[in-house]
């Protein structure tokens, strides 16, 4: 027994006795050192825990997120593949005018990416940040194969004229380097002109700000309709009777356990022109026959149903902390006479900010990356940033500039990340 | 939340007017996941009652739409349902397909998931543990990162994993976990981690210490204490972590779009198919199945819930 199984056992017992000298264990050792070393232990124990699923999520999703940021602003389809030219441009100022040299080593590139088949990559990379030339790299790839003939100017302009173009060579500039602030500078509407300064892009083009500000504008708006929506359901269920709010419980946490995808088929069958609401508001004389309203495929949609998904992440954090608030205050302003609206006012509503702040950050942070339900009742007026992420994963095929959005949107996301655990703390988040 | 005998006649209008607004948003939460129910019985091919389903005509019902899930993709779907048609309908009817990948692939995805966030939930509980806060803000993140941000850096990951060993030096080409088995229950286990790690906290809060150290005091070893002592008390907390677990593996898309190959199309796969090309009543049939079972789901967790709060001695508040 003497030989316990905790170090603070032993110590108990040694420090019983009154000695002299410092504190001592059982077998000896100064108290400090023993304490330390066995929380030190702890420590290490604690931590081996946590380490397999650490090493976990680092590897499936830290680093394919680092990886997909690297893609945003490290491009080398241009510069590994155009070796030649990649290096008169590194030699030369920017704004000089392509020598006979830089034609040469152009030639020798293309011939060379032409032989590998990379000149596609080559293209695509140059088509990014000017739409239309993929095919003027193809097309003189087939050409070149065959071999050419210096001079080079003539003979590449021959193939085609437009290799003559100042703006091509500035963009070429640009991609021989494979680190490029381009993609971001694209995802805010900006880019770089023939002289190397950063300009706005023609107006019928300016698209990414227009859908970050609507991206934001739209979560606001939903978080502030599941707020009004939310704060009387949680408030209801926190001051009914226990047995009664559990059963009313059931609706809110019903919706929370249903396929994302099955509400939103759901409001596609209730908001379409043939659909059950239409038909009430024709049955009930609201509108008539013709004049069927288009609630779906468009923003309205987009509102409704993510409101209707995210309503359950603002009931619940509001009804754990209506919960805890305590009636009494309320009577007491009461009976000093505060009517009704200012008890709720003064009292009640401040004691529930902890819970609305908690739920509206949530609603928000899950708003702003909402993808699959916009994709799906949106049309082309309810599509979020996420969206054109996806399209420029899917169809594009533009990938740095999907990673681009992306980390811009995760900027946002891990910024009111940070603010909820500061606020509220991950460790108090609860699920139903 | 009864009425205050002292209340003025305003007082009680806002009362009234207050349960009205509340019935509706009820109505507002709950009507449009009932109201597809009956719609999928529907003769027709249309997204609203038919004349005959308001006079409860039972020409108006039909259950053709669950049949067409039966044969969709089948070679012969209109033969004699003898044994040959049921291994064709196993083999072939890409709903019975999709629902056996949602399956396998939750399963693993959810056991790998529950393993290790148990395990570190463990962990993150002692309160010697080292960086708490930032750990725990680390493993939640797949809950909080955008899911096209996850799915997008898993695409370029998945396509070739050992790009990362680039790095450091390393040869870069080890083949792909991109439309493979693997890889989506690896991305699933992933995105449920956070609700496994969660459930299981918030149960640990709960926990007694001093069991423990009773336990060991009685001689009983780590491991004793472990599967004797503090399992039996947290296993709720585990199982309704692996639901929430295999509920987020069930319901995932975006990740299954951009990493899984045409073999492991799921349930929610073949219903965004199903709702951007035409939208068919069969899709109501799926999403009336997938309704009652969030149903048995919510009633399991809700009974777990209920026996952990009994075994832990704690009334509800």
């Amino acid at each position: 027994m003497a030989q316990a199984l905790d170090p603070h056992a032993a110590i108990a017992t040694q420090a019983g006795g009154i000695d002299d000298g410092p504190l001592t264990t059982a077998d000896g050792q100064p108290l400090a050192r023993a304490l330390r070393r066995s929380q030190k232990r702890a420590k290490r124990r604690a931590f081996l825990l946590v380490l397999p699923l650490l090493a976990f999520i680092l590897l499936t999703f830290v680093v394919p997120i680092a990886q997909m940021l690297q893609r945003s602003f490290y491009n080398d389809g241009f510069s590994a593949n155009m070796p030649q030219v990649s290096a008169w441009f590194a030699d030369t100022e920017r704004g000089t005018d392509p020598d006979e040299a830089a034609w040469a080593a152009l030639a020798a590139d293309l011939t060379a990416a032409a032989e590998n088949r990379s000149i596609g990559v080559v293209g695509t990379r140059i088509n990014y940040d000017m739409a239309g030339t993929r095919s003027l790299f193809t097309s003189t790839g087939r050409k070149v194969r065959d071999g050419l003939e210096p001079p080079y100017q003539a003979a590449l302009t021959e193939i085609d004229a437009k290799w003559a173009d100042p703006v091509l060579w500035s963009t070429m500039r640009e991609a021989s380097s494979p680190v490029t602030t381009n993609f971001y500078l694209a995802s805010l509407d900006r880019k770089r002109d023939a002289e190397g300064s950063i300009t706005q892009v023609a107006e019928n083009q300016r698209v990414y700000i227009m859908l970050f500000l609507r991206t934001f504008g739209l979560s606001l708006l939903i978080t502030a309709l599941t707020f009004v929506l939310g704060f009387p359901i949680a408030h209801l269920l926190a001051t009914l009777p226990m047995r009664k709010s559990n059963l009313l419980m059931i609706l809110v946490l019903l919706p929370f356990w249903t396929s994302l995808l099955v509400r939103t088929t759901s409001w596609i069958v209730l908001l379409q022109q043939q659909g059950v609401v239409n038909d009430l508001l024709v049955w009930a004389n609201v509108i008539d026959a013709n004049g069927r309203l288009q609630m779906i495929y468009n923003r309205t949609g987009t509102i409704i149903a993510m409101t209707h998904i995210l309503l359950p992440f603002m009931i619940l954090p509001l009804y754990s902390v209506m919960r805890t608030i305590n009636p009494s205050y309320a009577r007491a302003a009461r009976s000093l006479g505060a009517t009704s609206w200012t008890t709720f006012r003064r009292i009640y509503f401040p004691q529930t900010l902890p819970g609305l702040g908690a739920g509206a950050l949530l609603v928000f942070i899950l708003a702003v990356g909402y993808y699959i339900t916009p994709a799906l009742v949106g049309g082309s007026s309810g599509q979020l940033i996420s969206n054109m992420i996806a399209m420029h994963m899917t169809d594009t095929l533009n990938w740095s500039m999907a990673a681009a959005l992306a980390a811009l949107l995760l900027a946002a996301v891990l910024l009111l990340y940070w603010c909820y655990d500061r606020m509220v703390g991950i460790d108090n988040l609860k699920l139903g | 939340m009864a009425l205050p005998n002292y209340a003025s006649p305003a007082e009680r209008i806002w009362h009234w007017s207050y349960l009205l607004i509340c019935t509706l948003i009820f109505i507002f939460l709950i009507a449009p996941i009932l109201v597809i129910i009956p719609l999928s019985f529907n003769a027709e091919p249309y997204f609203t009652f038919t004349e005959k389903m308001r006079s409860f005509d039972p020409d108006g019902y039909s259950m053709r739409w669950y049949d067409s899930l039966l044969t969709f993709g089948m070679q012969a779907p209109d033969g004699p349902r003898n044994a040959g048609w049921w291994a064709d309908a196993w083999a072939n009817a890409k709903w019975i397909n999709a629902a056996k990948n949602s399956i396998i692939i939750g399963f693993f995805s959810t056991i790998l998931a529950t393993f290790l966030g148990t395990l570190a939930a463990l962990g993150l509980s002692r309160p010697e543990m080292p960086f708490r806060r930032a750990i725990m803000a680390i493993l939640i993140s797949p809950m909080i990162v955008p899911l096209i941000i996850t799915a997008t850096g898993m695409f370029f990951f998945y396509s070739n994993p050992c790009s990362v060993l680039g790095w450091v030096g390393l040869p870069t080409n080890c083949g792909r976990l991109a439309g493979t088995y693997l890889g989506v229950i690896l991305a699933h286990a992933t995105l449920g981690i956070p609700f496994v790690i969660i459930t299981v906290t918030a149960t640990l809060v709960g926990f007694d210490q001093s069991l423990n150290r009773a336990a060991a005091s009685l001689g009983a070893n780590p491991r004793t204490t472990f599967f004797r002592v503090t399992m039996p008390l947290i296993l709720p907390g585990v199982i309704s972590g692996a639901l929430f677990a295999f509920v987020t593996s069930f319901d995932e898309v975006v990740a299954v779009l951009f990493i899984a190959g045409p073999d492991q199309q799921t349930i929610p796969r073949q219903m965004w198919n199903g709702i951007r090309e035409q939208i068919s009543p069969a899709i109501l049939a799926v999403a009336t199945i997938l309704v009652i079972f969030s149903i048995a789901l919510l009633t399991t967790v809700e009974l777990l819930r209920r026996r952990s709060e009994r075994l832990r001695g704690v009334t509800p508040h």
